[in-house]
């Protein structure tokens, strides 16, 4: 079974003359433990494909099923909890900057584990567990405005997998940070992809940043051009 | 995890501004309910310390407190007759301006008999009237000590006794003396004053060519007596026998000429509804426009933090969370915001409502309702912020 399979999504922004096509008829299938790259230009769309399968942004047409639930099927079908899968089965990595400013570090992802109902001893538990893992051990307390940005990627990144999510998505999780930093994350994602068997997509249009990944999918103008 | 407090944590500098702020507003709030109580008890503070069923006035006046009662004194006998009364007793009121330090000072003088009622309620220190003349007991609020002396008049009076918050209806602090030197004081007229009243009334009955000297000589000694008569109060109060009917009594009286007598209970209405209705309703009026300046505020700050937070909100709905994570955290916020400045508010006004001008009477039920009344402020304002939180779309989550 796939971890995400998406077939035939499409997605058009706004009406009529103003209409944007931003994905056009994409089709993808990714397994649970691969590790895979959406590579393209920018304003390609490779963050409204990824948004799409994280349940952010409804599919004007197709497919999206994750871990072999029907999600969405020309639009979000009714009787999904749409934040529930979220929460449960999707991780999220974005560029900097989307931790939660008021929360340290270790706050930043106990909350992840607090709102799937985690107890607080789990919770701050596991999230200590991962954040020295990560090698964040002394900087549990600390709040992200005196975090460096490597460091608050692996706290965001500790906070998507902080559930154990079968699917993780990574826009760009490089983008902010220099060529080691941003090697040291790649490989990261890539271990974890290994170890935790989830399903990783990484959107990145970086074509220096390719290596180590199981499969590659160019995107270009909203189709999926290829596969490497 | 207690979203409303990390977040309150981490701005707490802006948090205990705001809350000090909202704390001083409800504290003015709370000021001006207790500055309308005290102006209840101040008002009723002499009428309800005489305890008395009635109280006997010139007719057609609502005296003695709210308009001009003149009496004469011997009248308590004849009330003391009447069936159901128990006592009857002669008090005079009189507000008294005299210098001090330099500055006036405004007191409110009550002349009672000492074999009667209508005195000090209590001696806190020092001891009641025992003589006659030159004695008496201040109010708190004259700030007197015990055998200080003050002239009034043409006598000193010593200071032998302090009673506790007395005031008259304006606020001024009590003084007690005996009936016969408040009439001295009220009704004599100094020496020369007196001199002239009796030249001008010889000027005049010389001047009536009918009379002969030893007839003009007689009237002058007769009006003058008169004129110079003390034996004048400003109300009989009287106390009933157990069992009496006040409503036959207070008839019985009022069926005389040239009196009213006043029950108690009409007494605490011309009091109250009188003489401090339009300033009650000023505070009334006050308070409900600081309740609304602080709704507004209220309303604004939650709304501003809220605003604050839309990146927060975008990444807790990306992350998964629940509505009731979003609505706890704002509503949370804002009752807290509440809570603290009622708290803040409090405890300034327990610390400085003794050092008012004016008495200000802090009544639990009336904190009780205030708190109510925030606590609804509260969570209505934090709407505004909870409609604006639930529209935000976690996609907002990702923009750089
Ligand atoms: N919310 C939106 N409304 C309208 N057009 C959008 C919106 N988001 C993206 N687009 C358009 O869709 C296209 C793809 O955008 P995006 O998915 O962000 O590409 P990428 O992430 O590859 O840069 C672009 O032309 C962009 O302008
Ligand atoms: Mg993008």
């Amino acid at each position: 079974m796939y971890a995400v399979e998406v077939e035939r999504l499409s997605k058009i922004y706004g009406r009529g003359e103003t209409a944007v096509t931003a994905i056009a008829d994409a089709s993808l299938q990714v397994k649970p433990g691969e590790l895979v790259a959406i590579l393209g230009p920018s304003g390609s769309g490779k963050t409204t494909l990824l948004t799409a399968i994280g349940l952010i942004n409804e599919p004007t047409r197709g497919r999206v099923i994750l871990d072999g639930t029907t999600i969405a099927d020309d639009g979000w079908l009714p009787e999904i909890d749409l934040k529930r899968v979220r929460r449960e089965k999707i991780g999220f990595i974005f560029q900097a900057h989307n931790l939660i400013p008021f929360l340290t570090a270790l706050e930043n992802v106990m909350v992840a584990l607090e709102i799937n109902d985690l107890t607080k001893r789990e919770a701050r538990a596991r999230a200590v567990e991962l954040l020295e893992a990560l090698n964040l051990g002394h900087r549990l307390a600390t709040y992200p405005s005196f975090l460096s940005g490597g460091e608050s990627q692996r706290v965001a990144i500790a906070r998507a997998l902080a559930n154990r999510p079968k699917v993780i998505l990574a826009d760009e999780p490089t983008a902010a940070l220099d060529t080691e930093n941003g090697k040291n994350v790649m490989a990261l994602l890539k271990k974890l992809a290994v170890e935790n068997r989830s399903a990783i997509l990484v959107v990145t249009h970086d074509h220096r940043m390719v290596e180590g990944f199981d499969r590659i999918f160019d995107v270009r103008d909203g189709r999926i051009m290829g596969e490497r | 995890m207690n979203l409303a407090f990390r977040d309150i944590r981490y701005h707490r500098g802006r948090f205990i501004l705001t809350s000090i702020g909202l704390g001083l507003l409800l504290g003015v709030v709370m000021s001006m309910g207790g500055i309308y109580r005290g102006l209840f008890a101040d008002a009723l503070s002499i009428s309800n310390a005489t305890r008395a069923d009635l109280w006997v006035v010139q007719k057609e006046t609502s005296g003695p407190f709210a308009a001009i009662s003149r009496i004469p004194e011997d009248i308590r006998y004849r009330i003391a007759a009447v069936p159901g009364v128990a006592e009857a007793s002669p008090l005079s009121f009189e507000t008294i301006q005299i210098e001090r330090g330099g500055k006036p000072f405004r007191f409110f003088l009550v002349g009672y008999d000492l074999n009667g009622f209508g005195g000090p309620p209590v001696i806190i220190a020092g001891r009641g009237i025992r003589q006659k003349h030159y004695e008496m007991v201040v109010a708190q609020g004259m700030k007197m000590g015990l055998g200080e002396k003050v002239r009034l008049g043409l006598h000193d009076y010593t200071v032998v006794g302090i009673t506790g918050k007395m005031v008259s209806s304006g606020g001024d602090p009590a003084a007690y003396v005996s009936l016969a030197d408040a009439q001295e004081i009220q009704f004599k007229s100094d020496n020369d004053a007196i001199r002239n009243q009796r030249e001008r009334i010889a000027a005049r009955l010389a001047g009536l060519p009918t009379l002969s000297p030893p007839q003009t000589k007689f009237l002058e000694q007769n009006i003058a007596a008169l004129t110079e008569s003390t034996h004048t109060v400003n109300t009989v109060v009287a106390r009933l026998a157990p069992g009496a009917n006040l409503q036959e009594v207070q008839e019985r009286i009022g069926h005389w000429n040239h009196f009213r007598a006043i029950s108690d209970g009409e007494q605490t209405q011309i009091l109250t509804k009188g003489m401090i209705e339009k300033a009650r309703m000023q505070l009334g009026l006050f308070r409900i426009i600081l309740l609304v300046i602080s709704a507004v505020i209220i309303s604004l700050i939650i709304y501003t933090s809220t605003i604050d937070k839309l990146r927060v909100i975008a990444t807790l709905k990306l992350i998964g969370a629940q509505n009731r994570v979003i609505i706890g955290m704002i509503l949370q916020q804002s009752l807290l915001m509440g809570v603290i400045a009622y708290a803040i508010g409090y405890g300034i006004i327990s610390l400085t409502y003794d050092r008012f001008p004016r008495r200000v009477e802090l009544v639990a039920g009336d904190l009780q309702t205030l708190f109510v009344i925030v606590i609804v402020i509260c969570t209505v304002s934090s709407f505004v912020g909870i409609r604006k939180a639930l529209r935000v779309e976690p996609a907002e989550a990702l923009g750089g």
